[in-house]
């Protein structure tokens, strides 16, 4: 690139022939192009968004010394069966004893089942707690487990867990189809 | 009247305060990248709408197309970890070996061919499809991963290893619940599950 003389005038014509001042001025426009070139680089590959972490706590499982595990009341309960096709079944209270209703993972399946049947039981109990039980089955995936846990930290349920699915809760998804 | 001279300007530019920033900018990408770990099989991320960011030095465990992958953070924990799991199944690694495992992101074969993958060329080592670690109780290879990954965490840089859990969406429930079985098993009972951001709905 061309840099003009912007070092003034000086004298001009006759008398010695002086050696020309080099500039002190560098060309930076290499340089620059070379820097950005790399910030892009390092900007693509960097991985920019970390990604979200979902605490999960199981409750202690000891094989040699089972330990006594708490009996929940089942008016309390609701139970969380995860089938095939994206859909799940829930139920407050003994299984076999109700109907299970099918429903979708979403604002307008699980989201309004977990807030109804929460309020329900909460009005039940005189203020106790509902606890949720969540029964993957064989059939549902990871992204049906994860979606569950979300939709249990929107509503702010507290108390919940994950447990095997029954012999008798697989027929009832299997008589709905989602099995 | 003297006429007004309209003075030529300069075309150049003075580029230092921008060679300045650039360079700048370019030493903050530097410090703080890391690079992209690519995954060994295709990892699509649930998304949820929990905000906590992962931490950094945390073993993962990635899950997919029924395969499970691990990586651990640290190449002395790496090495260290090798070593131990090497043991237990009477295999020693030569130096290089090992220097090659402590530069592995993620690795996913049985402890039989670690020596046999060590050993191959980079590029071949790329283009291999990892089986994933054997998760059955016979072998009980990932259990043994996991356990000496932590031990060796807690002996290096005493702290406790966070164990994430990496899954597919569609990864069907049965492999996740292995994991779940063999972590459990150690007492690992709180781990956390990478998600991606959703979209509020």
């Amino acid at each position: 690139m061309a840099e003009l003389d912007t070092s003034g005038g000086g004298k001009k014509g006759g008398g010695k022939v002086r050696s020309k001042k080099a500039s002190t001025r560098v060309d930076l426009t290499a340089m620059v192009d070379l820097a950005f070139l790399l910030i892009t680089f390092f900007m693509l590959t960097t991985t920019l968004a970390k990604p979200q972490a979902m605490d999960l706590t199981m409750p202690d499982k000891d094989e040699k010394q089972p330990l006594d595990q708490k009996p929940v009341p089942a008016s309390r309960t609701m139970t969380l069966l995860l089938g095939s096709k994206d859909k799940l079944e829930y139920f407050v209270g003994e299984p076999g004893k109700v109907t299970p209703t099918p429903t979708g993972y979403g604002k307008t399946g699980l989201r309004k089942a977990l807030l109804d049947n929460y309020k329900q039981v909460k009005q039940q109990s005189g203020g106790k707690e509902m606890i949720v039980i969540i029964k993957p089955s064989d059939k549902s995936n990871y992204r049906n487990m994860v979606d569950v846990l979300d939709e249990l930290k929107i509503t702010n349920i507290q108390i919940y867990a994950i447990g095997d699915i029954a012999a008798n809760e697989i027929d009832l998804l299997k008589r709905d189809g989602l099995y | 009247m003297p006429r007004a001279h309209i003075k030529r300007k300069s075309t150049a530019i003075d580029m230092t305060a921008m060679c300045d920033m650039a360079f700048l900018l370019l030493t903050f990408f530097i410090l703080t990248s890391k690079p992209k770990t690519e995954d060994l099989v295709p990892v699509d991320l649930p998304g949820s709408s929990v905000l906590i960011k992962l931490p950094d030095d945390v073993a993962t465990l990635t899950i997919g197309q029924k395969k499970v992958f691990f990586g651990i953070e640290g190449e002395a924990i790496r090495t260290q970890t090798l070593e131990s799991v090497g043991q237990k199944y009477n295999i020693t690694f030569t130096p290089t070996e090992k220097s090659t495992f402590s530069k592995l992101p993620s690795f996913g074969v049985p402890i039989a061919n670690m020596k046999q993958f060590l050993d191959m060329d980079p590029d071949k080592r790329k283009a291999f499809t990892q089986p994933g670690i054997p998760t059955d109780s016979v072998s009980n290879e990932l259990f043994n991963w996991i356990i000496d990954a932590r031990r060796s965490a807690k002996a290096l840089a005493n702290k406790e290893l966070r164990i994430s859990i990496k899954g597919d969406s569609k990864e069907e429930y049965p492999t996740l619940k292995k994991v779940i079985a063999i972590l459990q098993k150690q007492k690992v009972n709180k781990f956390s599950l990478i998600t991606s951001m959703r979209a509020a709905n």
